[in-house]
């Protein structure tokens, strides 16, 4: 599972600036069948957080409402520079890591 | 003519339901021919939008909802209810002292009412969201936010969807 944080080109420090998050999940129903008849297990990411040095600033939990790859956007001033972490655990058990390095000009 | 009568006694039966699902805001097709299955699967939809009220009230403690502060944009008629963006705002200048803690999207008819629950640490500016939601037929979103000084503030929206994102789900 691969994830993105877009960050926007040129970030400046106490500018308002929009972070999109987009993860790479099937997000499962568990109201769907296979082509056998099968029910598929349910499948979505439970929980979420984004990071600034360790400092939460967005976490969540989604529900099966949420579209397949989630996009998440929000609009944030960042305190400071440094790395952004974001980690996100699913209904399986699996969790995934990505992280960017954002660098804010004065 | 009795097949008259009961044909008209369903009919009036699917309008009560119809006047009872005030907050489902369920739009019944009233087809010329009424099946079992039809009235069961009003009777569904209607247990669907009960347990989004008893969410509903589980989630703000009964207290007060105004809605203002809030707003939610999002497409009158989406075409496919896999994938409808959704965009909030919310007026404020998010400080520490007075910012968003947790914004929450409901929907009325989805099966699992719950589509995301969001936290937020002051983001100093105009909280701006922004995703993607699945919707299960035409229907009303309640996106509620809960302050730093625990005041609930909402805004609801009413899609149109023409493709319903689980079909299986509302059988």
């Amino acid at each position: 599972m691969t994830a993105r944080i877009i960050l926007p080109p040129n970030p400046k420090a106490g500018v308002k600036m929009d972070i999109r998050i987009l993860i790479q999940h099937p997000m499962e129903t568990g109201f769907r069948y296979d082509i056998s008849g099968a029910a598929i297990a349910k499948n979505v990411i439970k929980s979420f957080s984004l990071d600034l040095d360790g400092e939460t600033l967005f976490s969540g939990e989604l529900g099966t409402g949420t579209s397949a790859n989630p996009f998440l956007q929000f609009s944030v001033i960042l305190p400071h520079s440094g790395w952004l972490k974001l980690q996100w655990l699913d209904d399986e058990g699996n969790t995934g890591l990505e992280r960017v390095l954002c660098n804010l000009s004065s | 003519m009795n097949a008259k009568r009961q044909q008209l006694k369903s009919l009036l039966q699917l309008f009560t339901l119809s006047a009872l699902s005030r907050l489902g805001g369920l739009s019944l097709m009233v087809g010329s021919a009424f099946s079992v299955s039809k009235q069961a699967n009003a009777q569904a939809l209607e247990r669907e939008s009960e347990d989004f009220r008893v969410l509903f009230k589980n989630l703000t403690q009964s207290s007060r909802v105004t809605l203002e502060r809030v707003h939610v944009s999002i497409p009158r008629l989406a075409d496919n209810g896999h994938s409808v963006p959704l965009k909030v705002w919310v007026d404020g200048p998010q400080t520490v002292d007075d910012h968003v803690k947790r914004l929450v999207v409901l929907s009325e008819r989805n099966p699992r009412p719950m589509i995301s629950s969001l936290q937020f640490s002051p983001t100093q500016t105009r909280l701006e969201f922004s995703s993607r939601i699945r919707l299960n037929g035409s229907q009303r979103i309640w996106v509620l936010a809960l302050m730093s000084d625990d005041t609930w503030w909402g805004q609801v929206a009413s899609v149109e969807v023409t493709e319903s994102a689980c079909l299986d789900a509302s059988l």
